[in-house]
């Protein structure tokens, strides 16, 4: 027990206070936390997306769809497992597996505050991109172990699309990490040219210089950064199999790509692990160019008022979510029919309320606005991520290779190369 | 392709083939790869089934087997009198049933020798072009999923939904409408017609500019459909295909203006014309065509002329002995009717020249060297209809 509450006095992650039971329960939260945001995205996916097509989305299953995603995995759930008799049985059974755990493993150098992850490694982000690298060995196991041309086809597509795009994503990770250990302010004076400048990979460190060079890395070098920021968010997106290069499970052309084959709970783990690995990537952007847990303006609007002022926003947050709720419910027709969708909705607002309340408490704010500010950054990018689906039609492969290879991996080493030039100088 | 035609005679062909070719070849070579796509794929537009011989993504030749849709329409018609023959077509290009009928009804007019009066005629045109518009939406709606656009489908559908109403509210029905008859309309026009499809056109002109806005300049959508599935002028007239695949490939050639029929030739339009022919511009030609589509129908609203909406027709139909052949320009190309009459109440032979069908004979070529990718967005913009290719 003594390690147990040791470890809240202690400013370190605890992988690194070797608190192991922390250890544990940390993993327990970020794995259920992951979950819950994949069930969200699955809800807020549609709903985005419904309403930039025009239509509604989810309206039946709870008030305004909201339990639509659970009424899914239910029904995944309790759909017949089907292994295709040709298939390869134990390579058919692994590869979801490997799919979900890589896409879970990423998160243990996450930092989702500066003592908000299981572990911080000095080579975390080189893990992290080897990690989430390894997924497409599990989907080339689903390909080939199904033993049909369209998931061949897909997983084909799949590996070359990965291979090709970690290059370039590489290349822009490398000009960020670089940054870290680079002084200069550019050409623009963004940043501190004081501070120090130390070279790291460690995903907290990377944050940590983010803070010391009062700049994030987006705007540093403006605009080298933004530059390798932007090879970097294209590339996550291929990267992630998303519209518009979701080629390896094209539905038009392949039916579903490297999962035809998968029914019930096997096709879930495929869902779930896609979605954690979007929201792992987008966690990499958001360390490495976003400034991770940071508040907007940390040394611009300093002082305590400022940092109060700040810490309210997740609470408020949740106060304006809460408040979109009761109004709904108090909209919704009068109809005896919507008595227990209204009850139900009532309820979730204030629940989310309550939420709200609980996040006032000043212990728990401060500890929750780190995580807040890092995932209100992540949900930008899901959003993208949505948007792009809505708007973009699907690249052809060879297009797809040729932007790859001849466009974002030369600018990648182009940036790369400037940004050293220009820290040098 | 001569192996993949003989395996056609096999239930399971694919499966066929594939153990064919691999007796004198060693296992695993990876070379050639079949694949079956569709009667159930999602972007076959229906049952059209292609067989795929691939090079890693690249075809080398494609096949074509059509006939799951077939319900012997044309046999049907043998057995039917001319009336009741009527709603049959409807069911043909059921995106287009209204051309359907329109061809259809012209061309027992011609054989009876009668015409429809000119309120019809007018009436005609405006459901017609209105048609054509919903089926240039469908088209553009399906095609651009195909190609992974998902969201003009919407924005389509939500257009043609207000086209679909004028329809129910003129007779009745929304897809297969049966909205004519031999000899004029069955239907005097609503209350409120002109009005509702004034302002229908008012709606929709800037709705097909919203359309363009998603793909017309979209450099993902440009880079799909440029130079994809090229159809030059003179393949286009050897392989007798019409419509706008003909115009894009730079034939200006449209039964409207070269032989008019019905009400046609009383309005001013412009045929649309490519000049590449490629995909790209099929889609050009195709949202230039909903433009002029309003175009006419704007002018045929303005000038409905009073008048009876039927003709005068015989209550039994005993056309004289003789043939006809009366084409129209439907939405996906020329519609051709050939009727051949043995003096009774029922025709003798009725033959259909399908646009889709004849549109579908230029698949092969289209794709021959393309990717996989490439013959999906091919079947989409070829604009078939499965139930006019098999009838």
């Amino acid at each position: 027990m003594a390690d147990f509450s040791n470890y809240l006095n202690s400013n370190l992650t605890p992988g690194q206070a070797g608190a192991h039971l922390w250890v544990v329960i940390y993993i327990l939260i970020i794995f259920a936390a992951v979950s819950l945001a994949v069930i969200a995205m699955n809800w807020l996916e549609r709903k985005i997306l419904a309403h930039m097509q025009v239509r509604l989305g989810p309206m039946r299953v709870g008030p305004h769809g909201l339990l639509q995603p659970i009424a899914d995995a239910l029904k995944l759930l309790i759909k017949e497992d089907i292994i295709p008799e040709n298939a390869d049985k134990l390579v058919f059974w692994m590869a979801p597996l490997v799919v979900v755990i890589t896409a879970f493993t990423t998160y243990i150098v996450i930092p989702f505050g500066p003592t908000h992850a299981v572990t911080d490694m000095n080579i975390g982000i080189l893990f992290m991109l080897g990690v989430a690298s390894l997924g497409t060995l599990g989907i080339i196991m689903a390909g080939w172990a199904s033993n049909s041309h369209y998931p061949l086809l897909g997983s084909l597509r799949s590996s070359a699309q990965m291979v090709s795009y970690e290059v370039a994503m590489g290349m822009a990770a490398v000009s960020a990490i670089l940054m870290t250990s680079l002084r200069g302010t550019g050409v623009y004076g963004i940043g501190s040219p004081t501070a120090d400048a130390i070279g790291t990979l460690s995903m907290i460190e990377i944050v940590r210089a983010q803070m010391n060079q009062h700049v994030w890395f987006v705007f540093k070098f403006f605009p080298l950064g933004l530059a390798a920021f932007g090879i970097f968010a294209i590339a996550m997106v291929a990267e992630t199999n998303r519209a518009p290069f979701d080629l390896p499970e094209a539905e038009s052309e392949l039916t579903a790509g490297f999962h035809t084959e998968y029914s019930g709970f096997r096709w879930s783990l495929f869902f779930l692990a896609e979605y954690a690995a979007m929201i792992a990537v987008s966690s990499i952007a958001v360390t490495l160019w976003l400034g991770g847990w940071l508040r907007p303006f940390p040394h611009w609007l300093s002082g305590d008022a400022w940092d109060t002022a700040f810490s309210i926003f997740p609470a408020f947050t949740f106060f304006v979510l809460a408040g979109m709720a009761l109004r709904t419910t108090v909209r919704m027709p009068k109809h005896p029919y919507f008595k227990i969708q209204k009850a139900g909705l009532g309820v979730f607002g204030l629940l989310l309320g309550g939420i709200g309340l609980v996040l006032l408490v000043p212990p728990v704010r401060d500890r929750v606005q780190d995580i807040y500010w890092f995932a209100i950054k992540v949900a930008a990018f899901m959003y993208l991520y949505i948007w792009y689906r809505g708007t973009f039609p699907r690249y052809r492969f060879d297009q797809l290779m040729r932007l790859g290879w001849k466009f974002m991996i030369p600018t990648g080493i182009g940036v790369l190369i400037a940004t050293a030039l220009v820290g040098v100088l | 392709m001569a192996d993949i035609l003989k395996s056609e005679q096999s239930p399971s062909s694919v499966e066929h083939i594939e153990a064919e070719k691999g007796v004198d070849q060693p296992f695993l070579d990876a070379t050639e790869l079949i694949l079956n796509m569709g009667p159930q794929h999602p972007s076959t537009h229906g049952v059209l089934r292609v067989i795929l011989k691939l090079d890693g993504e690249k075809v080398l030749n494609t096949e074509c087997v059509i006939g799951y849709l077939h319900r012997g329409v044309e046999k049907i018609a043998e057995h039917r009198t001319y009336a009741m023959f009527n709603p049959y077509v409807d069911r043909m290009d059921y995106v287009a049933a209204v051309s359907n009928g329109l061809g259809y009804c012209e061309a027992v007019e011609k054989l009876l020798n009668v015409e429809a009066p000119p309120r019809a005629q007018w009436v005609r045109t405006i459901l017609t072009e209105l048609n054509r518009i919903a089926s240039h939406q469908l088209w553009l709606g399906t095609h651009a999923l195909d190609i992974g656009a998902i969201t003009p489908l919407f924005y389509t559908f939500r257009d043609r939904e207000e086209i679909l109403k004028i329809f129910e509210k003129y007779c009745g029905a929304r897809l297969t409408t049966h909205a004519f008859r031999i000899g004029g309309c069955l239907y005097e026009t609503y209350d409120g017609f002109e009005q509702d499809v004034k302002k229908f056109c008012d709606f929709v002109t800037p709705k097909v500019d919203e359309y363009e806005t998603l793909l017309t300049t979209n450099r993902i959508w440009l880079e799909r459909t440029k130079g994809v599935g090229v159809l030059k002028a003179e393949d286009c007239i050897d392989l007798g295909v019409t419509g706008p695949v003909l115009r894009a490939s730079g034939v200006k050639w449209d039964l409207r203006k070269a032989q008019p029929y019905a009400a046609y030739k009383n309005f001013e339009f412009d045929i649309p014309t490519g000049q590449n022919g490629d995909t790209y511009d099929r889609y050009l030609v195709r949202v230039a065509e909903m433009r002029q589509a309003l175009r006419i129908i704007r002018q045929a609203v303005d000038s409905i002329p009073e008048g009876p909406i039927m003709g005068k027709v015989p209550k039994v139909m005993k056309p004289p002995v003789g043939e006809i052949y009366h084409s129209i320009e439907a939405p996906k190309g020329e519609l051709g009717y050939f009727i051949v009459s043995d003096g009774s109440t029922q025709p003798y032979r009725v033959r259909v020249r399908p646009p889709s069908f004849v549109n579908l004979q230029a698949l092969s070529k289209m794709v021959e060297g393309a990717l996989v990718a490439d013959v999906v967005a091919v079947i989409g913009t070829l604009d078939i209809v499965l139930g006019e290719v098999d009838r």
